[in-house]
C-alpha cells in the first residue's frame, strides 16, 4: 500500500509542477497585449512599453515564470489590475461558493443515483431498470443551460419559490443561502446523476453475481442489508473515481451555471478575468482550479486503498 | 457542465489502480446476448438514420427550399408552427426551421470535425504506442496523462478567449487538441490488448512491415472501440459548443448557432411570449445527443468493448 501511495505522491508533485507551467504559458504564449487592456487603445506606444517593463513582461519567459512561481510559494499570487484586489483574496471569496455548489449538487446526485442504481441492479433488464436506464440517456442529453432555463422558468418565474439569480452568502442565514444555490445545484446534479447511476449499476450487477452475495443470501440476510453492507463497498470504485473527476472538473465546469445564476464563483470570475485580459487573475485561478482537480483525484485514489482491504494487508 | 467522458475515464482509473495494486474488482458480466450479437439492432440504425438525416439537412441547407435564416419578416412575428413556417417564427419574424438547420451547421461541424481530427491524431499515436511500446509508448503515455490532468475545459476557455477573432476553424482545432489525449488512451489500450494475439504474431512472422501490421491487422480491430468512444466525444463537443454559444463565447457569425438561438429564446421575456424559440433548438440538441449516445452504447455492446478490457 505504501508503495502505491508514494508512487502516487511523486506523480502528484510532477503533475502540479507541470500544471503551473501550463497555467503560466496558457496566458503568456497567446496573442493579446495586456497593456492594451490596462491603458486602453489610445495610449502611446512609449507608455505601453514603459508599463510592460514595469510589469516585468519584457523579460524572458523562464525568468517571468520563476518570479511568478517563487511568489506563489510565498502565497503571493499577484494583484488584479482591474479591481486592484489581490488574486488570493479574490480566490478566497470565490472558492467557498464553488465548494457549496459542489457539495449541495453532489449530495443531491448521490441521494438520487445510489438508491436508483441499487434497485435497478437487483433485477437487471426488468421494468424498473429499463425505465431508469432510459431516463439517464435523456439526462445525459440535456445541456446544463437548458436544465437551468427550465428550472428558472418553473420555480422562479411561474411560482416564486426561488430567486432566479444572485447569491446570498451564508452570513445572511442558512435559508436564503440554500435557496440561492438550490436551483444551480439541481442543474449541475442532473448530469452527475446519469453518470453515477450508470457506473454504480454496472459494477453492482457484477458484484451481485459473486459467491459472497449468494452466501449472504443463504444466511437469510435481508436484501437491503446485503445491498448496502455487502455489495455497495466493492462496487463503489468506479463511482468514486467518477465522482472525483466530476467534482474536480466542477471548479471550472460550473461556469455555465454560475453565469446564468450570477454566482461569483471561480468559473464566473475566470470568464470575467479572461474577458478583460486580467492575466494574473487568470493564471492564479487556473492554477488553483487545476490543483483542486488533481488533488481531489489523488484523494480518490488514496481512498481506494482504504476501501479495498486486500491492498491494506498487502 | 458535466463531461460525459468522465465515466470512461473513471473506469480507466479503477483499472489502473487494480493493475498497480494487483487486485481485481467486479468484472462486468458479458451483456451481449445472442440477439445483440447478430447485428447492431434497430435502435442503432434508427439513431444512425436520424443523425445522418440531420447531417444531410445541414449540408444541403442552402439548396433546400428554406427561407433566409436572417430575413426579418415583421408581418409575421412570433407566430406558431404553420404551413408557411413549419416551426413558427421568432420575435423578429425569422423562420425558426431554417435558423435551426443553418445553426446546426456550427454544432455538427465542431462536433464531427474536431472529434474526427482527434480520432486520426489519437489513432495513429495510439496504434504506434500500443504496438511498438518502448520509449515512444512511455513518452506518449506520460504526456497524455499529464495533459489529461489539466482540466480541458479551462484550457479551452482561456485559449478561445485569447486567440481572437474566433473562427470555426480555430474552435475546431482547440476542441480537437483537447479531445486527442482521451482518444489516444482508448486506442492505445485497445491496441495493447490485440498486439500479442496470434494473428498479429503470425503477420510479423510472415515478414509484414510495422505499418502493414498497424493498419491492416490492428486498425480494423481497434475501430469499434474508437468509434464508440468518439461518438461520446462528439456529444460532449456539441454540448460544450452549445454552452459556449449560449453564453456568447462561441464563434460570432451572422447565422447563429443552436446555443445562440436558445439564448435568444430566453432574452427579452421571449420565454413567456414565444417559448418555441428556445424549445426547438433545445429539442434538436436533445434528440441528437440521445441518438449519439444510443449509437455509442449499441456499438459497445455489439463489439463487446468492455471497460474491463481497457
Amino acid at each position: 500500500m505504501s508503495r502505491y501511495v508514494s508512487a502516487r505522491v511523486v506523480q502528484l508533485i510532477f503533475i502540479i509542477f507541470f500544471i503551473s507551467i501550463v497555467a503560466f504559458l496558457l496566458v503568456h504564449l497567446l496573442p493579446g497585449d495586456p497593456t492594451l487592456a490596462i491603458l486602453g487603445p489610445n495610449d502611446t506606444a512609449q507608455a505601453r512599453a514603459e508599463l510592460l517593463k514595469q510589469l516585468g513582461l519584457n523579460r524572458p519567459l523562464p525568468v517571468q515564470y520563476w518570479t511568478w512561481i517563487t511568489n506563489v510559494f510565498r502565497g503571493n499570487l499577484g494583484i488584479s489590475f482591474l479591481t486592484h484586489q489581490t488574486v488570493s483574496n479574490a480566490i478566497g471569496v470565490a472558492f467557498p461558493i464553488d465548494l457549496e455548489l459542489i457539495i449541495v449538487s453532489q449530495l443531491l446526485a448521490f441521494i438520487v443515483s445510489i438508491p436508483l442504481s441499487l434497485i435497478a441492479a437487483l433485477r437487471p433488464n426488468r421494468l424498473f431498470d429499463r425505465i431508469a436506464t432510459t431516463s439517464t440517456y435523456g439526462m445525459l442529453a440535456v445541456p446544463t443551460f437548458v436544465v437551468a432555463v427550465i428550472l428558472v422558468l418553473l420555480f422562479a418565474v411561474k411560482i416564486h419559490i426561488f430567486p432566479a439569480t444572485g447569491f446570498n452568502p451564508l452570513a445572511q442565514g442558512l435559508g436564503p443561502n440554500l435557496k440561492s444555490v438550490l436551483l444551480p445545484s439541481i442543474s449541475l446534479a442532473v448530469g452527475s446523476v446519469a453518470i453515477y447511476y450508470r457506473l454504480l449499476r454496472a459494477d453492482m450487477i457484477a458484484t451481485l453475481q459473486e459467491d459472497f452475495i449468494t452466501m449472504a443470501r443463504a444466511k437469510g440476510l435481508s436484501t437491503p442489508y446485503i445491498l448496502i453492507r455487502h455489495a455497495l463497498r466493492p462496487s463503489s470504485f468506479a463511482l468514486l473515481a467518477g465522482a472525483g473527476l466530476s467534482i474536480g472538473s466542477l471548479f471550472t465546469g460550473a461556469f455555465v451555471v454560475e453565469i446564468l445564476f450570477q454566482l461569483p464563483g471561480i468559473g464566473f470570475q475566470l470568464i470575467q478575468a479572461i474577458d478583460s485580459r486580467d492575466y494574473l487573475v487568470v493564471q492564479g485561478m487556473a492554477l488553483v482550479a487545476a490543483i483542486a482537480y488533481v488533488v481531489i483525484n489523488f484523494g480518490v485514489d488514496i481512498l481506494f486503498t482504504f476501501l479495498d482491504p486486500r491492498v491494506r494487508r498487502g | 457542465m458535466v463531461d460525459i467522458g468522465n465515466a470512461n475515464q473513471a473506469i480507466e482509473r479503477v483499472r489502473e489502480f487494480e493493475a498497480l495494486t494487483g487486485t481485481t474488482g467486479p468484472v462486468p458480466p458479458a451483456t451481449a446476448t445472442t440477439a445483440s450479437r447478430s447485428g447492431l439492432g434497430v435502435v442503432f440504425w434508427v439513431s444512425f438514420g436520424w443523425v445522418l438525416f440531420m447531417v444531410l439537412l445541414a449540408i444541403f441547407a442552402s439548396v433546400l427550399p428554406l427561407k433566409n435564416p436572417n430575413f426579418q419578416d415583421y408581418s409575421a412575428v412570433n407566430i406558431g408552427p404553420s404551413i408557411h413556417h413549419l416551426l413558427g417564427t421568432d420575435d423578429l419574424g425569422r423562420d425558426l426551421l431554417s435558423r435551426i438547420i443553418f445553426g446546426s451547421r456550427v454544432s455538427l461541424i465542431i462536433g464531427f470535425a474536431s472529434v474526427g481530427l482527434a480520432l486520426v491524431a489519437g489513432g495513429v499515436l495510439g496504434l504506434l504506442a500500443g504496438y511498438t511500446g518502448g520509449w515512444i509508448d512511455t513518452v506518449l503515455n506520460a504526456g497524455s496523462l499529464v495533459v489529461l490532468a489539466f482540466p480541458a475545459l479551462l484550457a479551452i476557455l482561456v485559449i478561445e478567449a485569447f486567440w481572437v477573432p474566433r473562427s470555426l476553424l480555430k474552435l475546431t482545432i482547440i476542441f480537437a487538441v483537447a479531445g486527442t489525449p482521451s482518444l489516444f488512451r482508448v486506442i492505445r489500450a485497445t491496441t495493447l490488448s490485440f498486439a500479442t494475439r496470434e494473428f498479429v504474431v503470425a503477420a510479423r512472422t510472415m515478414g509484414a512491415t510495422t505499418w502493414r501490421i498497424l493498419f491492416r491487422e490492428l486498425l480494423p480491430n481497434v475501430v469499434p472501440a474508437a468509434v464508440s468512444f468518439a461518438l461520446i466525444g462528439v456529444a460532449v463537443a456539441i454540448i460544450l459548443e452549445g454552452s459556449l454559444a449560449f453564453l456568447g463565447l462561441s464563434i460570432s457569425l451572422p447565422t447563429a448557432s443552436l446555443g445562440n438561438i436558445v439564448n435568444e429564446g430566453v432574452q427579452n421575456n421571449n420565454l413567456t411570449l414565444n417559448a418555441y424559440i428556445a424549445l426547438w433548438p433545445s429539442l434538436y440538441i436533445f434528440i441528437l445527443l440521445v441518438a449519439l449516445n444510443l449509437m455509442a452504447d449499441r456499438l459497445r455492446t455489439r463489439f463487446d468493448v468492455r471497460a474491463g478490457n481497457l
